[in-house]
């Protein structure tokens, strides 16, 4: 009797998310799947077929590929870089005002990231640091509508979601760790190469994952500071769908860069899991 | 690392994060026409902006979208997060890598398949629904379907979120209040739910955050419905006016102000010490 209940209870509490995950996630992931093998309707979008020549057709879209295959790692490395450091100042030199300190790399989140990547189109088109850099004698910067633009657009929109894990596992270290590496006669580097670092690890792979997945569907940084010069894959699905209307097409791209994501994702944690003792490695 | 050093460089970072933020704020207070240079100082923009109905109806538009959708995240992920406590195998299995690909998938691939869902669909399930009875809500590319895109992913954040509350909950203090002869849903509303609040509230916080900065997804399931970042990335294509920006300064300050308050009530509270996210 109860352990009906139980089981009746917890099939009601799933419901509602079966519901959701089936209309909203299954259902339009196979609409994709199958409009991919289908052929383009004269006047665009669908007709029905069994065809993989949208899939054979991909190389027609080989730049916003190659762009976003390359520009998302260096992104990423990039954010890895600068967030570094101030993960390490913020987890293991701060004393005072460590929660203030906090909340400001994460503040810059509750205003608009469309207003915020603008403000750097003013900042690095012609009147923003190309001018700025002329009155220094460096002339002839030219700095928008380029991938350094593109790379500058994602450091400063991804650092704060790189700083916090890479935080998390510094906080928890332990620091008599750092001290026994210390005391053995270990200088700075060492101690950092040999302890700090290995076992901050896990967050290193997290933070990298983490923005590596959203930089492989951004669409909006290269839109704005890339001019349609610099384009992602996500910027070829945009005029795919809404343009041109290729919807068969569209959908053979978009299923390549799901795939391409959940390859690299899986290389990339079965790597982090390989490198011994990093069990916690997990974006869940 | 030297700690001077450490310092010089945190305070460029934030000098680098904050920057564009003191421009829209600076420029929201010029007096020209023009988002790209600050020319003397005024309020009209703010003036401009609060007279303007597209960009008031957009705004409100937000609102409701970010706070309908958390509210059902919010419901929807806590029960179940707390139901696949008692899913095991298969099933179990199945629900993670639902999550799992909820999460993964780039909003764009998300925005793009549920329009051509919609749109394949529609046809054929709407006359069904019409037939059930009069005025029957119909499936159609609008608020709702902004909704329901955003909520996919908002649920499966507060799962996870929720789910790793659970994790480091003390079992045992649910054993006990069984023990207590406390009913199920006595234990749930007694000791797990204060237990697991903070982290309905982190997820519900983020998923309001998430839900109403978003452009991507709404951009394809919008219909004719405008939201804030729909609003902001046509003006942005015709050219903006300080009147975006005076509109962003408010959304930052009411956001501020709501910080602030957050944490001194969270201070006057000892008991609601666990609430990090």
């Amino acid at each position: 009797m109860t352990a009906t209940r139980r089981r009746l209870t917890t099939a009601l509490l799933l419901a509602p998310a079966s519901l959701w995950f089936l209309a909203l996630l299954i259902l339009p992931l196979v609409v994709v799947l199958v409009f991919s093998v289908g052929e383009r309707a004269p006047a665009g979008g669908y007709a029905a077929g069994f065809t993989f020549d949208n899939y054979l057709n991909l190389g027609a879209r080989f730049t916003a590929f190659k762009n976003t295959l390359v520009l998302a790692p260096i992104g990423m490395l990039l954010c890895l870089v600068f967030a570094y450091p101030l993960a390490y100042f913020l987890a293991l030199k701060v004393a005072r005002h460590k929660l203030l300190l906090l909340i400001l790399v994460i503040l810059p989140f509750w205003t608009s990231f469309l207003l915020r990547t603008y403000a750097w189109i003013i900042l690095l088109s012609g009147k923003g640091i190309p001018a700025w850099l002329e009155s220094l004698g460096i002339e002839d910067v030219r700095l928008i509508n380029t991938p350094v633009a593109v790379l500058i657009g994602i450091v400063y929109g991804y650092l704060p979601l790189m700083v916090f894990p890479i935080y998390v596992s510094l906080e928890r270290l332990d620091r008599r760790l750092l001290e026994a590496s210390n005391d053995l006669y270990a200088g700075p580097l060492a101690t950092f190469r040999q302890v700090t670092l290995p076992l901050s690890l896990p967050g290193v792979v997290t933070g990298c994952l983490l923005v590596f997945i959203l930089l492989m569907g951004e669409y909006l940084i290269p839109q704005l500071l890339g001019g349609g010069k610099v384009f992602f894959i996500g910027n070829a699905l945009v005029d795919l769908f809404l343009q041109s209307r290729n919807w068969p097409f569209g959908s053979a791209v978009a299923i390549a860069l799901v795939a391409i994501m959940l390859l690299a994702v899986g290389l990339a944690l079965r790597w982090a899991r390989r490198q011994g003792g990093q069990r916690e490695v997990s974006l869940l | 690392m030297k700690g001077h050093w450490l310092k010089g460089y945190a305070l460029l970072v934030y000098l680098f994060l904050y920057a564009p933020i003191a421009l829209i704020v600076l420029i929201s207070f010029s007096e020209g026409r023009q988002a790209s240079s600050f020319t003397g100082f005024s309020f009209q923009w703010y003036e401009t902006a609060f007279a303007n109905r597209f960009m008031l109806e957009a705004l409100v538009n937000s609102l409701s979208v970010a706070f309908t959708s958390a509210c059902l995240a919010a419901l929807m992920g806590t029960a179940t997060a707390l139901a696949l406590q008692r899913v095991f195998g298969w099933k179990r299995r199945l629900y993670d890598l639902l999550i799992y690909v909820a999460l993964m998938v780039p909003g764009i691939v998300i925005g793009i398949s549920t329009l051509i869902a919609i749109a394949t669909v529609r046809d054929a399930i709407n006359p069904l629904l019409q037939g059930l009875w009069e005025g029957a809500p119909l499936v159609d590319l609008g608020w709702g379907s902004i909704v329901a895109a955003h909520t996919l992913f908002n649920m499966a954040l507060v799962i996870v979120i929720v789910r790793a509350r659970i994790a480091g909950m003390d079992a045992s203090l649910i054993e006990a209040s069984a023990d207590l002869y406390a009913t199920p849903w006595g234990t749930f509303r007694q000791v797990t739910l204060p237990l697991i609040a903070p982290a309905i509230v982190a997820g519900f916080l983020l998923s309001f955050t998430f839900s109403f900065d978003d452009y991507v997804v709404a951009s394809f399931v919008n219909g004719r419905e405008v939201t804030l970042p729909l609003y902001i990335f046509a003006s942005i294509r015709r050219g903006v006016t300080p009147e975006i920006n005076a509109i962003a300064t408010t959304v930052l300050l009411v956001t501020l102000t709501l910080l602030i308050v957050a944490q001194l009530l969270l201070r006057r509270t000892p008991k609601a010490k666990g609430a990090t996210a």
